[in-house]
């Protein structure tokens, strides 16, 4: 394996350096680790964070680049900013 | 890209194939010669499916990155990664959205490789950050979570219990217990028969693996804020507790029939689980629309390229290739009976769920609220269950296992969908509006 390229992403305006081809869902699994945020709040509060990873259960929607996307089926871009709830 | 424009993008193409997987891929190689225009739509950001799913971590093989490497070399093949179906507004078209626009597709022949999704039940502690399905922390990983040094608990049933591990191994995770939900007599039966399919045996050496337990299943997850530790049934009465950072659990798969069920495609039971009914050559109940692969019945990617290629075929026309492949399928289709017989769910897996479990993660609506209903469309109505972002694809196939109910066919929008895509089901209803929303 060659050493992979890294881009830089804002979660909740925090910048996070990710390995190239890195999904959001797995940043966002790296940025709950350092607080930095999660996915969402369910409807009674609870944290949630990605679950099924392939697009089905839609735990990981989130709004990047101001969108509300899938974060596990989106990859980190340089520059891209992700809102997530905390 | 003007997505104001109530006329919206039209594109059109021969043959239509959603789902880049194993299937998708062989049917699209195999109608490809024909000279007609294909079109391949994929949800996710590079194609593979689930199986061959590509990333930082992912490691393709080489029958994965042959035939992208071949798709690659056809001219008259259009793959569309990052996009979903959202509804099928007239007949042989698709109203389809990626992250920057939505637009139609026509078609000819349309072949659904829509695969399959994890059979996720619901335990006490199953909503906890650092708890995703087996297959889900497989595709995590690949797609660039790091997990070197965590503990990590696999628990639920059948071989993607095995292969979610050495995955998990491979990125450093430390893999302290693999709970398997069958017998050791059951799983000692399948592995004796791996023989049969030669390539599947290397599945097998993850009985090998000292962290494997049949007989095993998961009882709950506990942790504050997050996971911190799992209990465990071990024997009849036996439990064991474990602390670890990750519980990856799935219980098998389930089709996904949700499209070609919207486009009235009719179902089959195949090994307890409805799955689209074809014929011989692949096609559907409804006239010009085939599908492959897992949708069909969950029977692996062996089968599902056999399926792929025959579906292609037929649909460009060659019906003697298609004919010619048929008789490979019979051995997978074996392999697929012995897999679910093998790894059939017990009973004491439907007693998981304590009352105020969850059921629908969307929703927030426990088991409680759900087991005084008598089906799936009275428990919708009166607890929002299904209702939610996910539309009954994880608490959908839960209920049915649990409730014996089943799902209602889904309604367009077929996934969540912003309002400008949505304009073009509605071409007549001027669209300057429409352009805000998620």
């Amino acid at each position: 394996m060659t050493t992979p390229r890294t881009v830089t992403l804002q979660i909740n305006g925090r910048p996070l350096s990710v390995s190239a081809g890195t999904s959001v869902a797995a940043a966002l699994c790296i940025a709950d680790a350092r607080r930095i945020g999660m996915a969402r709040r369910s409807v009674h509060g609870e944290a949630r964070a990605p679950f099924c990873g392939m697009g089905i259960c839609q735990e990981c929607r989130v709004d990047i680049d101001g969108r509300r996307r899938l974060a596990c089926q989106t990859r980190c871009e340089d520059g891209m900013t992700v809102e997530a709830a905390t | 890209m003007n997505i104001k424009d109530p006329s919206m993008a039209v594109e059109h193409c021969d043959v239509l194939i959603i789902g880049a997987g194993p299937a998708g891929m062989a049917a699209a190689l195999a109608a490809a010669p024909s000279g007609a225009s294909i079109v391949i739509v994929d949800d996710n950001p590079a194609p593979g499916g689930q199986i061959w799913r590509d990333g930082p971590h992912a490691g393709l093989p080489a029958a994965a990155t042959q035939r992208r490497s071949a798709i690659g070399r056809c001219a008259n093949i259009r793959l569309v990664s990052g996009a979903r179906v959202v509804a099928a507004p007239q007949p042989f078209e698709l109203l389809l959205e990626d992250a920057e626009r939505g637009w139609r597709v026509t078609w000819k022949k349309l072949i659904l490789c829509t695969g399959a999704r994890e059979l996720l039940l619901p335990f006490p502690g199953w909503t906890l950050p650092g708890v995703t399905g087996a297959g889900g922390l497989q595709a995590l990983i690949k797609s660039g979570l790091p997990v070197a040094g965590e503990r990590i608990v696999i628990a639920g049933s059948g071989p993607l219990l095995l292969a979610a591990a050495a995955t998990a191994t491979k990125a450093g995770g430390r893999v302290v217990r693999i709970a398997e939900q069958a017998s050791l007599k059951a799983v000692a039966g399948f592995a004796a028969q791996l023989a049969r399919w030669p390539g599947k045996a290397a599945q097998s050496l993850g009985l090998f693996n000292a962290a494997y337990r049949t007989g095993s299943h998961i009882l709950s997850a506990q942790g504050e804020s997050r996971l911190a530790s799992v209990r465990l049934r071990r024997g009849a009465a036996g439990a064991e507790d474990i602390a670890c950072d990750r519980l990856a659990c799935g219980f098998g798969l389930v089709p996904n029939t949700e499209l070609g069920q919207h486009l009235g495609c009719a179902l089959v039971m195949r090994h307890g689980t409805a799955a689209l009914a074809v014929d011989a050559a692949q096609a559907t109940s409804v006239p010009n629309i085939y599908a492959a692969g897992e949708a069909t019945g969950v029977g692996g990617s062996d089968r599902a390229l056999i399926q792929g290629a025959i579906a292609g075929h037929a649909a460009a026309g060659a019906t003697a290739q298609a004919d010619a492949l048929r008789p490979q399928l019979a051995r997978w289709e074996a392999f697929a009976a012995t897999l679910h017989h093998s790894f059939a769910l017990a009973g004491p897996l439907r007693q998981l769920a304590a009352p105020g479990t969850l059921v629908c993660r969307c929703e927030d609506v426990a088991h409680s609220a759900l087991a005084p209903h008598k089906d799936w469309a009275t428990a919708k109505l009166h607890t929002r269950c299904g209702m939610g972002a996910c539309q009954g694809r994880v608490c959908g196939a839960a209920t049915q296992f649990l409730f014996g109910w089943t799902p209602n066919a889904p309604r367009p929008p077929l996934s969540p969908v912003r309002v400008a895509t949505l304009a073009a089901l509605a071409p007549s209803i001027p669209t300057s509006d429409a352009t805000h929303g998620t």
